[in-house]
């Protein structure tokens, strides 16, 4: 069996809007959500700007004895997942609740959470580590906790690869809807890694920029963390239809592959080969893709050798693309799915977000990137990127 | 460029990459070291202990030999001694 899988849900919460409409608005407004860091001390990392959920309460969302039970990304799965389902005006039945599937990616998991207990046995001499820890700091409490709320009890599960965890997942559940094998899905991705271990191991990396994220800009200095998280709502297109329900769009397309090169250094022959793979997947040609959301992270190894990759497929005749990145931060575990509701978003209105404070054009990444302006595009399909530390790839193909 | 200095961070390099002090010169390029990013960003770190410094990132992205990344912690070091109180 083969089906058509449709969006039916959206949520979004993130530096740029803790809604999806928020969210939107920002991005069509070319407005970068990067600020200085206030999650951490002034002065302990050397980079000092973070695109953060600034303005986040966990008491605006949750009951106090509900809030200790979930790590801040945790937090993040679940209110992207309410507003994706609320938007999607899905009733879980006892059908649905059987055959439903949740798959949600993130990095670190509750490294936040983790951190605080480290820091208490270490620097505070604590003897004991606080009881919640484990289930918080799991990297599929965010998944656990969406299960619980709609008594979802398929498959449930969450994908740890890196930067490319929620294009895993996203891709992973649309197989299963397409198959079958589950008759909706919730999937997306969730990060909130402002915690000052995992920030003194980025600053180790030297490969956070220390002002703002220029992708693709000659003057670019690195990435700018960010946090929050995305979810959607799948479900088979006869179904969407016959239900009269709101359609985002489509996926039509997911591919992936491993570089097998370096464990860090990005290859542009692995993040092609998974490229040509979504489209492979979908039967669609390469000339049908008018818009790519890059991975674009706006540090001096990605940016060139994601051009060279996209190069490598589309010849002279590249899609206009831009990194997001540039808006809401790079999101690591989330960014994948904080991306496929730009990208979704984008061909649903016919507007496509821009690559923010870009300056100066690097002959290194000769493409239009959409620079600092959204731009009017009725565009039919449309790439996702994402490409992980540890040379994993993984791309969606979305459809209007 | 004073011998201990030289000295000091070739062995650091050495120490860093498991292979034989004497394979490490001051001409020695990245290169022919095998010396790659991830490589370069242990040996800063390793560096930044041995001296007591911060060396920025946009300094280190250039350094693809052994004597630039000599130079580059001379001049920080000097730098450094430059901003101590005289006595």
């Amino acid at each position: 069996m083969t089906r058509r899988v449709a969006v039916t849900g959206i949520g979004v919460i993130c530096a740029s809007g803790r809604t999806r409409d928020a969210f939107w608005n920002a991005l069509k407004a070319g407005e970068s959500a990067i600020r200085p860091m206030t999650l951490v001390p002034e002065g302990s990392v050397r980079f000092p700007n973070a695109a953060e959920a600034a303005g986040y309460r966990a008491e605006d969302y949750f009951e106090p004895k509900e809030a200790d039970l979930l790590d801040r990304f945790a937090q993040f799965a679940l209110i992207a997942a309410r507003e994706a389902v609320a938007d999607s005006g899905i009733v879980f039945d006892a059908a649905l609740k059987a055959t439903g599937a949740i798959v949600t990616g993130s990095c670190i998991g509750g490294k936040t959470t983790e951190d605080d207990g480290f820091r208490g046995l270490y620097a505070l001499n604590n003897t004991r580590f606080p009881p919640l820890s484990i289930p918080k700091a799991m990297a599929n409490a965010g998944a656990s906790r969406i299960s619980l709320e709609y008594g979802i009890t398929g498959p449930v599960y969450t994908i740890s690869t890196a930067c490319s965890s929620a294009n895993h997942a996203i891709g992973q559940a649309f197989w299963m809807v397409r198959s079958g094998s589950a008759e909706v899905a919730i999937a997306g991705g969730s990060e909130a890694p402002f915690s000052l271990g995992l920030l003194k191991a980025w600053e180790a990396m030297r490969v956070v920029s220390p002002d703002t994220c220029r992708p693709f800009s000659k003057d670019r200095r690195g990435l700018i963390l960010g946090e929050g998280a995305a979810m959607l709502v799948l479900e088979p297109m006869d179904r969407a239809i016959a239900r009269g329900a709101r359609i985002w769009g489509e996926i039509a397309g997911f591919g992936m592959s491993s570089d097998a090169h370096h464990i860090t250094q990005p290859s542009p022959v692995g993040a092609a080969r998974a490229m040509r793979a979504a489209l492979a997947d979908s039967g669609v040609a390469a000339e049908a893709v008018g818009y790519i959301n890059a991975h674009g992270t706006g540090t001096s190894a990605n940016d060139p050798a994601e051009v060279e990759a996209i190069r490598s497929i589309f010849g002279s005749c590249v899609p206009l693309l831009s990194s997001t990145k540039s808006m809401h931060g790079h999101a690591l575990g989330a960014a994948g799915a904080i991306e496929a509701a730009a990208t979704l978003l984008a061909l649903h209105d016919g507007i496509l977000p821009p690559t923010a404070n870009f300056t100066e054009p690097d002959p290194a990444c000769d493409v239009d990137v959409v620079a600092n302006v959204a731009r009017p595009a009725q565009i039919e399909y449309a790439l996702s990127n994402s490409f992980a530390f540890g040379g994993l790839n993984a791309v969606l193909l979305f459809r209007k | 460029m004073p011998p201990e200095l030289v000295a000091c961070v070739t062995a650091v390099i050495a120490k860093t990459q498991h292979i034989p002090p004497e394979s490490v010169t001051i001409d020695s390029t990245f290169e022919e070291l095998k010396i790659d990013s991830l490589d370069g960003i242990n040996i800063l770190f390793a560096l930044e202990s041995e001296f007591d410094l911060d060396i920025p990132d946009d300094a280190a992205r250039k350094i693809r030999s052994v004597r630039e990344m000599c130079e580059g912690i001379e001049k920080l070091v000097a730098a450094k001694n430059a901003a101590l109180p005289q006595t």
